[in-house]
């Protein structure tokens, strides 16, 4: 009998709690790990303000962003590529509306070990050392090494801006190695001196960036789009939040000042 | 008429104790209604492995319907993602193999002589306290194990691996060559009469020797020159690999060396074996199917490992120039599934969805060919030292 009501009252507390999982003082965030330190400190700081809010924000890449937001599992998508038609339609299909809404801009910086000599390389030489072309740093004037070329698993947003923006989708030669985060990548190229890599704005600390175009990756050159491989940084809802709910608040940080300066903070380069 | 009224009154006691039929009924019932929720809770599980099988198959199958499986078996070129994409795996399946392979030639030897020295060599009291130390390196998550191979294995060998390689050569070279040495000078040196046989002896280990020196010399020379590019390979992996297999080697071959039994042993000491002979000659081929199954599980374990290979192996999809290089980055199919898992759920009912079913399809029904073959040959041991 005792164990009847204990399971009872366990059933009823657990299914309390599923009913308050949809309550509007709690949001999920899921996506990009390049717009991740953005939605993580925008959730640090709102939760200052409202401590009644509870806002969780995970990184498991764009494109696993945008499957949650469909499958309603998360409540913003954080994608650092815009969403891609078969996206749209399947959202469509489970009666999810997408709105996008742009919150920083971003630039791809093309990563490499410090100790290399190399300053400067044009978008076809990054490209030839990506498709396997260039297969060693002294036919580009470096020491004699082989380059170690990585970069970011399919699920990546950054890697499908590189694709687009740098590779003209040819195709990256086999012998390139694949991790999965900006900051896997970053910890890469920081221990491999042959190695070559690409990150978001933010994660180019610890390791030498190099000019693209003879133009340097910074906040101003990103932002007129001077710098060669330079993107928006989005954020996906089911719908437009209405501006009154912690949701809307949320997404509208990006527009305040406070949230432009957390931006700017964070390594990349708020919108005007 | 003491007995009749006796046995009158042991026939009123059994009676009463056996049951009413109402009474047998119920037993009955309630023994029916056990039973059945034992097989219940039996076939639940059991049914479970079946429908993931299923469940899998059925995704896969699209895959192999729609796409060459000439392309997926014999072509390198893995571009899942790009416009025309290309689903050849041979090179995910070689990776596959070669850290698996890699991974059975550090932890096999190890293994079993751990097991040999766990059950015929460490005393008693000291087998007690190893024992459990070696089960705890299975209660390491894989997760540990994996960023370990990345933040620390992996550096290492980029600056150091030459040197450490060499070492490597010099540890395990000079012991299994001092006992090569000394078991050959004397199986030659018995050839020789009494007179020679000493002079033989030492000449052979003189010469042997200094060969080995030098040759171990040379080789520790050539590889304390190597640079090697990238820390993230095959090398890297199987390493990791083994230790993450030792354990159930370990455990299984253990308790194959000891069902062999004392009479064995004994029967062969009482002969005038030495205990190497013993060892070697009795109880390990005895033991040899249980072997044979824990070096099977270990092969289980180390091709189904994620985590380790999604963050160390490089995820290159190549296959290294020449095959035998594991300096090379490598990808397999563990790595493959989990990271291109969430890119590719997105486009559902596309090729791209079902080729990693595919793969966990070719993943399952290895395992399940290793499990039977594993199966069999547990089986053979147990009948064998059940006599």
């Amino acid at each position: 009998m005792k164990k009847l009501i204990a399971g009872i009252l366990t059933a009823a507390i657990i299914g309390g709690g599923m009913a308050a999982a949809k309550d509007v003082n709690k949001i999920v965030v899921d996506g990009s790990t390049t717009v991740g330190p953005i939605a993580k400190a925008f959730a640090e700081y709102y939760m200052g303000k409202h401590p009644e809010v509870n806002i969780t924000v995970s990184e498991s890449g764009s494109g696993n962003g945008a499957k949650s937001l469909i499958n309603e599992a998360c409540d913003v998508a954080t994608m650092s590529r815009p969403m891609k038609n078969s996206e749209k339609d399947a959202a469509k299909s489970a009666g999810v509306l997408p709105i996008e809404h742009i919150v920083a801009m971003d630039g791809i910086v093309i990563a490499v070990h410090p100790s290399n000599p190399l300053a400067d390389l044009t978008v076809e030489q990054i490209r030839s050392i990506y498709t396997g072309k260039i297969r060693n740093w002294k036919e580009l004037g470096g020491p004699d090494m082989p380059i170690v070329v990585i970069s970011r698993d399919t699920n990546s947003g950054t890697y499908e801006t590189f694709e687009t923006m740098v590779m003209n989708k040819e195709k990256m030669t086999d012998k390139t190695e694949y991790v999965g985060s900006n900051g896997a990548i970053r910890q890469r190229v920081m221990s491999t001196e042959g190695a070559i890599g690409y990150v978001g704005l933010a994660f180019r600390e610890g390791v030498k960036a190099l000019k693209v175009n003879g133009i340097e990756a910074t906040p101003e050159t990103v932002l007129s789009k001077v710098y060669p491989i330079a993107r928006p940084l989005y954020m996906y809802t089911n719908g437009r939040p209405r501006p009154e709910t912690p949701l809307g608040e949320f997404i509208e940080l990006a527009n305040t000042p406070e949230g432009k300066k957390i931006i700017e903070d964070t390594g990349f380069v708020p919108l005007k | 008429m003491q007995t009749s009224a006796s046995i009158a009154g042991g026939k009123a006691h059994v009676a009463s104790l056996l049951l009413s039929n109402r009474a047998r009924m119920q037993q009955r019932i309630v023994a029916v209604l056990g039973n059945f929720s034992l097989l219940a809770v039996t076939s639940f599980s059991m049914l479970a492995v079946l429908f993931i099988f299923l469940f899998i198959a059925r995704d896969a199958l699209p895959f192999f319907q729609h796409n060459s499986l000439r392309e997926f078996f014999t072509s390198t070129r893995w571009y899942p993602s790009a416009g025309e994409p290309e689903f050849g795996a041979l090179a995910i399946f070689f990776g596959s193999a070669i850290v698996t392979f890699g991974a059975i030639l550090v932890a096999v030897p190890l293994g079993i002589a751990a097991a040999v020295c766990l059950s015929d060599v460490i005393p008693f009291a000291l087998r007690q306290f190893v024992k459990p130390v070696i089960e705890m390196l299975a209660a390491i998550p894989s997760v540990a194990y994996g960023f370990f191979a990345l933040v620390v294995f992996a550096p290492l060998l980029q600056q150091q691996g030459g040197q450490l390689l060499a070492i490597a050569v010099w540890i395990i070279g000079l012991p299994v060559a001092a006992l090569g040495i000394i078991v050959l000078s004397d199986v030659v040196g018995d050839r020789f009469n009494d007179r020679f046989q000493s002079l033989a002896r030492w000449g052979i280990i003189i010469v042997l020797g200094s060969g080995t020196l030098v040759g171990l010399m040379v080789i520790g020379k050539s590889l304390g020159a190597l640079r090697i590019a990238s820390g993230t390979n095959a090398f890297n992996v199987s390493i990791i690999l083994g230790i993450m297999a030792l354990p159930t080697i370990v455990s299984v071959s253990e308790d194959a060396l000891q069902s062999v039994g004392r009479e064995l042993r004994e029967g062969s000491y009482a002969l005038g074996a030495t205990r190497a002979e013993t060892v070697i000659k009795i109880v390990l081929p005895a033991a040899s199917s249980g072997i044979l199954a824990a070096v099977i599980l270990g092969v289980m374990r180390a091709i189904g490992e994620t985590m380790v290979v999604w963050m160390a192996s490089g995820n290159a999809s190549q296959i290294p120039q020449p095959w035998y290089n594991m300096l090379e980055p490598v990808r397999t199919l563990t790595a493959t599934i989990a990271g291109d898992m969430g890119e590719a759920d997105q486009v559902t009912g596309s090729s791209r969805y079902h080729v990693l079913f595919a793969m966990a399809f070719c993943l399952l029904v290895f395992s399940f060919a290793c499990n039977l073959v594993s199966e069999r040959f547990i089986r053979r041991a147990r009948q064998k030292a059940g006599g």
